[in-house]
């Protein structure tokens, strides 16, 4: 477990650090300080169907998930890992117990709210970029700044992800590790306190995956947000602080790596 | 049933709104296709076995009064086949509980009861009894427009000399398809009717024993009628000749000749642009399966299936959906083809009419739709072929956008991601949105030019009783009369106001060219009864010569300055010169117009009025008809809210009525374009839109990018179909005109208003159905797969 009243690593805005530019230097922002994990679940169901026909695809997922850490979920197709992914990000609702947000209770959102919420906190990477193929890489990013309260610079973004000489360019211009690379770069640009990524290297080469993590890597040192990467590939969790096995829709194990590996290391 | 075929069922099914939108643009077509071929030939056939059964007269020779052996001669023109005389007088019938005389034709009928030619068809009771003199066989469409019945008795007024008569019979005849009193031009079967009776009955009331006053003739295959026209003028010039005329020109069938054209041109013009929508559609919505499948055909190709077979898949599903369609509109035609019988029935006093649809047609229907549709579905079929197997190994490329280019600067500015995604996407596709925009100026194009022509109507309809006629009552004399009985008139109890018209019927020749029409007098500063231009200012009459309508200065090929001939066909019958002194921008009919005093001055005949023109004291009126009543002179009034009336009815029957439903389908071309292309780009768009919504827009923000597309080629089309609307309805209204009557056309906003707003109905409720779908979209699923 982490310390207790752990200090966030420091955010850095468009402006500068944003901690000391933000607005509202406010009670709630006392509040989400004072919370020293940005997930907590008890006792998380989810079922697909009812009766007979039911799935269950999360059975009570008791978690705690620290600000900062980059977190691996391993397990097998099935095991809820992604539906675990889903409903912290706000793309699913669970069935029964509770998954707080820092102090706020996801299960008890309106989609609304949860809109609100993936606007405001959340990035997200897929296995299949999703980017807007009208969109060249800087506009893609730009999707997202311009909805965003406190977005990074479009070029600080893609700058991160090594992308700055590509930026005019439409995602039909690029390779499958650089469109992999500019959806990271959309997911980080708002600034987030946390980034989801579902299988991020899924599609790509092992040369390009390792890059991929290196953003990941870099990300999470520099902006400090919180990293949720589910994956099949078992190699990936050595870059983890955090490693968590599910199995049958429930937390089988959780490791903590002494050792992080850096994504050079990893064999893929 | 092979796999293919289930999938090709399935598939089907899954895009079945679409499938639906495009089968009813095609069972519209379709429809319209199979009715109106099939009504007009039947139309026509009708027509032409109805004046054939009844040996319809193919020249008509009015007279005054010449000795029945001219019967005889006649008949030995060369060219005539046969040759038949008759008396014809006007009668002014007393209506029970209706305080307006009726102006009715009287007829003879020869002792035979069998002419030779314009024969009756009874359709109830019998014909005259010899020696009855006192029997009369009504026209069936009048008798029904008051209930009369076998037994009843009817007043007659003629000559002054009233008589009861016994109805014997109701019958229908060929020349009497349409009733329209004479000097009116709006048929009526309440206002105008027809009486038979015999010879030796009306040679007594008009005073013509032993003699004619008209002369129907029948003509020899291949005979040219104008030679008989002029043979005929020539041997009844000295009888007091009126002037023949062929059936064409008789007021009937030249209704019936319009409407029948009307229909031809309607037929021909407007199936094609359903036909056509619908190609367009089929097109781009097979188009975006094929894409969407891509990977299915790179697998099915890889399974072994040719090239051929693949394709065969996807036409079989454009060939179902235009049969599908085809068939609807079949049946959706034979319906609408015999409601539209019924009613072409009634209006036009046919004794049958049977709506028939040559098998021929339907499948001409069936086959066009198919065809039609199948050019629109050859194109995607390229698409198939050029698929590889290997297609299906390979990850989806994202489509290139790299063509559309960068934005400058200053458009930067102004335009955030989603609208930049709007704009790239439609000029990506232009021809797609150019289709959709076309095809929906199109279909508003054609509802407004027809919404347009109703208000026309409308329009003219106001202007002849608003502004052109003005009068309560129109009083019209069998014989010009004196210049006291204006004095007579004003009076009469309740008259208000008396104002004078002169009328004369006259053949108007230049040259070559020559016009069967009427030359009207009008006093100066008319009040009542005026002659007005397009604008609404008046039309002053000249201290000398004659004014022209544009058409009627058109037809004849003459101009200002030129002289007109003028052969009067009334009383002693004298062939004038006048000078053509203006030409008049009038908006209704083909009218010429001189001073009162010039005309009657020209004709040599002071101060003759034909027609008088009243205002009347509205509590006095039945006080006013009791007088007119037992005035000889009087051959017809007409009190100016029946007329109004019946020409109301008129425009709303027939060819009005058609376009009231041409309006209300031209509404569903573009729902079929617009829930059609809402359709595909959200199909495209799927996983764009779930990801913003990931990203944290809104549901409101991710319509936006899909609805936007659909804003944008909604927003060029309502322009484009105003301007399209516009020229259409010149070319419709130059269609529908005739002399008889000119369609007013111009830019009515209240005619595009309300086809602009059914675009924007038909838009919202698609993009409604679609917003459906976007909140519907399982985000994590779509964006999971790979498209």
């Amino acid at each position: 477990m982490a310390p207790l009243f752990a200090m966030p690593a420091p955010r850095v805005g468009a402006n500068g650090p944003n901690i000391l530019a933000a607005p509202a230097w406010s009670a709630s922002l006392w509040r989400r300080m004072a919370q020293n994990h940005t997930f907590k679940t008890e006792g998380l169901t989810k079922t697909y169907g009812e009766g007979e026909a039911a799935v269950h695809a999360l059975r009570g997922v008791d978690l705690e998930i620290p600000r900062g850490e980059i977190v691996v979920l391993l397990g097998p197709s099935g095991s809820g890992k992604s539906t675990l992914l889903n409903i912290l990000g706000g793309l699913d609702h669970a069935t029964s117990g509770t998954a707080f947000f820092e102090s706020e209770n996801l299960t008890e959102m309106s989609d609304r709210a949860l809109t609100r919420y993936r606007r405001d906190h959340v990035g997200f990477v897929f296995q299949f970029y999703n980017l807007m193929p009208s969109l060249t890489a800087r506009e893609n990013v730009e999707l997202v700044t311009e909805i965003a309260s406190d977005p990074l610079a479009v070029e600080e973004a893609l700058g991160l992800v090594g992308l700055e000489e590509r930026m005019d360019h439409f995602p039909a211009q690029m390779s499958g590790g650089e469109q992999q690379r500019v959806a990271i770069a959309r997911a980080i640009a708002k600034n987030p306190t946390v980034l989801f990524c579902d299988e991020p290297t899924g599609a790509l080469d092992s040369t390009t995956g390792r890059a991929v993590l290196h953003v990941l890597n870099d990300v999470n040192a520099r902006l400090g947000a919180t990293v949720l990467i589910v994956t099949h590939a078992a190699a990936t969790a050595r870059m983890a602080h955090r490693v968590i096995h599910f199995a049958d829709g429930a937390i089988r194990d959780v490791v903590e790596n002494e050792i992080r590996q850096s994504p050079d290391e990893i064999e893929w | 049933m092979r796999a293919l075929d289930h999938k090709l069922m399935r598939d089907l099914w899954r895009i079945r709104g679409q499938a639906a939108a495009i089968m009813l643009v095609v069972a519209v077509g379709v429809s319209l296709l199979v009715m109106m071929s099939g009504m007009l030939q039947s139309l026509r056939e009708t027509r032409l076995q109805y004046y054939e059964s009844y040996r319809l007269a193919e020249i008509f020779a009015p007279v005054t009064r010449a000795p029945m052996p001219i019967v005889e001669r006649a008949a030995e023109i060369k060219g005539i086949a046969a040759a038949e005389g008759r008396i014809r007088g006007a009668a002014l019938l007393d209506m029970p509980g209706q305080a307006l005389p009726v102006r009715a034709a009287a007829l003879s009928l020869p002792r035979s009861m069998t002419p030779r030619l314009n024969n009756l068809y009874l359709k109830n009771g019998r014909l005259l009894t010899p020696g009855h003199m006192d029997e009369v066989v009504v026209l069936d469409s009048f008798a029904k427009a008051h209930d009369l019945a076998l037994g009843d008795h009817l007043v007659a007024t003629m000559q002054g000399n009233r008589r009861a008569f016994q109805i014997v019979g109701f019958a229908a005849a060929p020349e009497f398809l349409f009733t329209t009193a004479p000097g009116e031009f709006v048929p009526d079967d309440a206002r105008f009717a027809v009486l038979w009776m015999h010879e030796e009955a009306l040679a007594a009331a008009f005073d013509v024993k032993g003699a004619v006053n008209e002369i129907l003739v029948s003509l020899e295959r291949g005979a040219n009628p104008q030679d008989v026209l002029t043979k005929l003028d020539h041997l009844l010039d000295r009888y007091g000749g009126q002037g023949a005329y062929e059936r064409k020109d008789s007021m009937s069938d030249r209704f019936i000749t319009e409407e029948i054209a009307g229909l031809s041109a309607t037929s021909v013009v407007v199936p094609p642009i359903f036909l056509g929508v619908a190609a367009f559609l089929l097109y781009i919505v097979i188009t975006r399966l094929v894409q969407a499948e891509r990977e299915q055909i790179g697998l099915i190709k890889a399974f072994g299936y040719t090239d051929f077979e693949v394709a065969l898949h996807y036409f079989k599903m454009v060939v179902v959906i235009a049969v599908l369609g085809a068939a609807m509109g079949c049946a959706l035609g034979l319906w609408g083809g015999r409601l539209m019988a019924g009613i072409y029935q009634t209006v036009y006093h046919f004794p049958f009419l049977v709506f028939r649809v040559e098998p021929s047609s339907l499948v001409t229907g069936v086959l066009t739709s198919v065809l039609v549709a199948s050019a629109g579905g050859i194109f995607v079929l390229r698409g198939v072929f050029r698929l590889t197997p290997a297609v299906a190994m390979r990850p989806p490329a994202p489509i290139d956008f790299s063509r559309t280019g960068a934005l400058n600067n200053r458009l930067r500015r102004w335009l955030d991601q989603p609208t930049r995604m709007v704009l790239r996407r439609i000029l990506r596709n232009p021809g797609r949105i150019g289709g959709s925009v076309l095809g929906i100026a199109v279909g508003m194009g054609l509802s407004s030019a027809q919404m347009s022509l109703m208000s026309g109507f409308d329009d003219t309809l106001d202007l002849t009783f608003g502004v052109i006629d003005r009068s309560d009552v129109a009083v019209s004399f069998f014989e010009p009369m004196p210049a006291e009985t204006v004095n007579a008139m004003a009076h009469l109890p309740g008259v208000l106001e008396v104002e004078p018209v002169r009328g004369v019927g006259a053949v108007l020749r230049n040259g070559r060219e020559s016009y069967r029409g009427s030359v009207t007098g009008l006093v100066e500063n008319a009040r009542l009864n005026r002659a007005v231009n397009k604008d609404m200012s008046d039309i002053t009459m000249p201290s000398q010569g004659i004014v022209l309508a544009r058409a009627l200065a058109d037809t004849l090929d003459i101009g200002p300055g030129e002289t007109l001939r003028v052969e009067v066909l009334d009383g002693r019958r004298p062939v004038i010169d006048v000078p053509v002194a203006e030409v008049a921008e009038t908006l209704l009919g083909a009218p010429a117009f001189m001073r009162f005093d010039v005309l009657n001055g020209a004709l040599g005949e002071w101060g003759r009025v034909s027609t008088v023109y009243l205002r009347v004291d509205a509590s006095e009126m039945d006080a006013l008809y009791a007088a007119l009543k037992d005035m000889p002179t009087v051959a017809g009034v007409t009190q100016r809210e029946d007329a109004r009336a019946a020409m109301q009815k008129l425009m709303d029957t027939g060819a009005g009525a058609m376009r009231y439903v041409m309006a209300a389908i031209a509404g569903i071309i573009t729902f079929g374009i617009v829930y059609n292309a809402a359709r595909i780009a959200f199909g495209e768009q799927a996983r764009d839109l779930a990801s913003l919504r990931v990203m944290g827009f809104t549901r409101g923000e991710t319509a936006y990018v899909l609805l936007g597309e659909l804003a944008v080629v909604v927003l060029l089309a309502v322009p484009l179909g105003v301007g399209i609307g516009y020229y259409l309805s010149f070319l419709i209204a130059a269609g529908f005109s005739t002399d008889l009557y000119q369609i007013p056309t111009g830019f009515r906003p209240d005619a595009f208003g309300t086809a602009g707003v059914a675009v924007l109905l038909a838009t919202v409720v698609s993009g409604a159905l679609v917003r459906r779908d976007i909140d519907k979209v399982d985000l994590v699923a779509t964006l999971k797969t790979r498209e």
